[in-house]
């Protein structure tokens, strides 16, 4: 079984700065990760691979940084590492970027599976996954908890909802996004990390996709039209006393605001 | 001359790193506290590759060179001494010894589970009557016709209680010398083996320190480690080995602690002003900050003479001497820096003041690692 795995580099989230005048995105330049989020796929894809047999390949669209994030994946025990890069791709909103993925799925040999994190932590979108099932007319499940069968040809898993879980059943080749409920990620070994650092990475122009890039980057259908940073929350106020006066105090304050 | 990592040696300090700051910082006072060792990370760190780290490859091991296995010693100690000393333990202490001497079904037999960290490997020669004077042991063996029978009783062995296999030290005769002395691999189920009392210690509580106690042990003739007689030769070289991971132990203890007070110093307010404004809190840090210098820089030479194949018994007493004294001192500044805090739990300074303590003691007092330094110096 052929199991893609599409990672994000993302910033550390923490660490990202908006200028409020310029409204840029101030990206400090040490800070880059693979999606937290993606790492549970990743390790949902390696655990397959242990208990059924094939091979994990991992997926990226992004700047010549990006590589960093699928050799860390390659540490993990994935076995190969296909890298989308072209200047062409700078600026791709979700829907662009779904259509490099399905494009890059496309030049990979008979894939039967392809795991998403559930959503990258810098846009938060969680829209990626749904796009590449559409691009590649494959059915997909997203926010998947468990599998709990898979054959060559079908699988059936546990999808979460907000209050419960729904048992899906698919047949693949299809898409899935995980939740961080389905496993617990390794860590890279030594042995693993150092055969990531000389393992080859495939890349792949938009050349070499034959993606249209009238579509892609720049040309993405999305326009940001202003970024501005979150509101600043406004610091909390602490009631002191007897619960009963507290209770008071915070019941004529929600009262005051017209909460209740 | 070059002080940089290599990309290897930097990677190896980058998994490390992780492992500590992921599966063993959060978890070290809670093992302290509970005085309780994890097996499932010691399967962890040899499905990583740290028990294994220098043991070649053919063995299950990773093949890679003493300063990498500096850096993973120091990084994991930064997370957890008590976990980070079975690393020292299964390359130096029984890896080493085993893949030095061993015959080759020796090595096939025990070296890759204990990489792997399914088994556990131990070293026994310390006595109650036989510390630094380690060629005056009473653990006596005797030749029979398909073997050795073994009789004596070892104290302070680390992780004796949960190891599989140990390398014991006997004498042919009591007060017979260093010239008596073999050594053997004696396997936990052997007749006559037995676990006695597991120490309560200062630190290092989450590491089990145990007696072993050998009561006409049977020991069959293919488990003598190397010849019969040169069983004090294999304790010294194995020594000499384990003394540098000891001092790369003896970092990583200053190290963090020494990250806890420069983080603590920024953020505490004392007088209207953090306290790492103050001369008194920065000549602390100060004088920290050269001593981790010195002695990391002491470990990483005697490990790299090694790498070299040169002789490194000089440079290995003097790091494992300095770097175990200073963290002592590090440790001990680290809670002066942090006031009553530093003597809170809570803060973790204290353990690794706790911790810090027997890296003065074990494998060579600091008075054996002077001897050992002034016998090179006066050859």
């Amino acid at each position: 079984m052929h199991i893609v795995v599409c990672i994000k580099q993302v910033p550390e989230i923490e660490r990202v700065k908006v200028d409020s005048g310029t409204g840029k995105v101030i990206v400090p330049e040490d800070s880059s990760m693979i999606n937290p989020f993606d790492e549970y796929a990743i390790e949902e894809a390696l655990r397959i691979k242990e208990k059924h047999g094939g091979t994990v390949t991992v997926l990226t669209m992004g700047p010549a940084s990006a590589a960093e994030a699928l050799r860390s994946a390659l540490a993990l025990g994935a076995d190969e590492a296909v890298h989308l890069m072209d200047p062409a791709f700078d600026g791709s909103d979700a829907a662009a970027t779904a259509t490099l993925l399905a494009a890059g799925i496309g030049k990979l040999d008979k894939v039967s599976l392809v795991l998403f994190g559930r959503n990258a932590v810098d846009t938060d979108a969680s829209s990626v996954p749904g796009y590449v099932a559409g691009r590649l007319n494959w059915p997909q499940v997203l926010f998947v908890r468990k599998f709990v069968e898979l054959s060559a040809d079908k699988s059936k898993v546990e999808r979460m909802t907000e209050d419960g879980y729904d048992t899906c059943e698919i047949p693949l080749p299809g898409v899935v996004s995980v939740v961080k409920e389905i496993n617990e990620p390794r860590l890279p070994s030594l042995k693993g990390k150092m055969r990531a650092k000389k393992a080859p990475i495939a890349t792949f122009s938009a050349a070499a996709l034959g993606v249209d890039t009238a579509k892609v980057g720049p040309n993405s259908p999305t326009t940001i039209v202003r970024s501005q940073p979150p509101p600043t929350r406004k610091k909390g106020e602490i009631l002191e006393g007897e619960p009963d006066d507290v209770a008071a105090k915070l019941f004529d304050k929600l009262r005051a605001d017209q909460i209740i | 001359m070059n002080f940089e990592l290599t990309e290897d040696q930097l990677a190896v300090q980058e998994v490390a790193r992780e492992f500590a700051e992921k599966k063993l910082k959060p978890r070290a006072e809670e093992f302290d506290t509970e005085a309780r060792f994890d097996m499932d990370l010691l399967r962890e760190m040899g499905e990583l590759g740290f028990l294994g780290i220098i043991i070649p490859e053919e063995y299950g091991g990773g093949g890679m060179d003493a300063v990498s296995y500096m850096i993973a010693a120091e990084e994991l100690t930064r997370g957890c001494a008590s976990h980070a000393a079975a690393v020292g333990l299964s390359n130096s202490l029984y890896g080493y010894p085993l893949l030095t001497y061993g015959t080759e079904e020796q090595k096939k037999k025990y070296l890759p589970g204990v990489c792997a960290g399914e088994k556990v490997g131990a070293f026994a020669l310390t006595e109650p009557g036989a510390g630094s004077d380690a060629a005056g042991l009473s653990t006596t063996f005797k030749k029979t016709d398909n073997g050795y029978i073994l009789n004596g009783t070892k104290i302070f062995i680390t992780m004796g209680a949960v190891a599989d296999n140990v390398i014991v030290f006997a004498t042919s005769k009591k007060g017979s010398g260093p010239r008596g002395i073999s050594a053997f691999l004696v396997d936990k189920d052997a007749p006559g083996y037995e676990i006695g009392t597991i120490e309560k210690k200062m630190g290092l509580k989450a590491s089990p320190t145990t007696e072993l106690i050998f009561s006409d042990c049977v020991i069959p003739q293919e488990n003598l480690l190397g010849k019969e007689g040169h069983g004090f030769r294999i304790a010294m070289s194995t020594l000499d080995g384990g003394r540098i991971s000891c001092g790369a132990m003896g970092v990583g203890l200053a190290q963090e602690a020494f990250n806890i007070a420069v983080k603590y110093s920024k953020e505490r307010e004392q007088f209207g002003k953090p306290i790492a404004a103050l001369q008194a809190i920065q000549f602390h840090l100060a004088e920290m900050s050269i001593m981790i210098e010195n002695a990391r820089n002491l470990v990483y030479k005697a490990a790299w003479k090694k790498d070299q194949g040169q002789d490194y018994s000089l440079e290995a007493a003097q790091a494992k001497l300095y770097a175990s004294e200073i963290s002592t001192k590090v440790t001990h500044k680290a809670i002066q820096v942090l006031g009553g805090y530093g003597y809170i739990r809570e803060y973790q300074v204290e353990r690794m003041y706790r911790d810090a303590r027997v890296t003065e003691l074990f494998e060579g007092t600091s008075e054996i690692q002077k001897l050992v330094i002034a016998r090179y110096l006066l050859k």
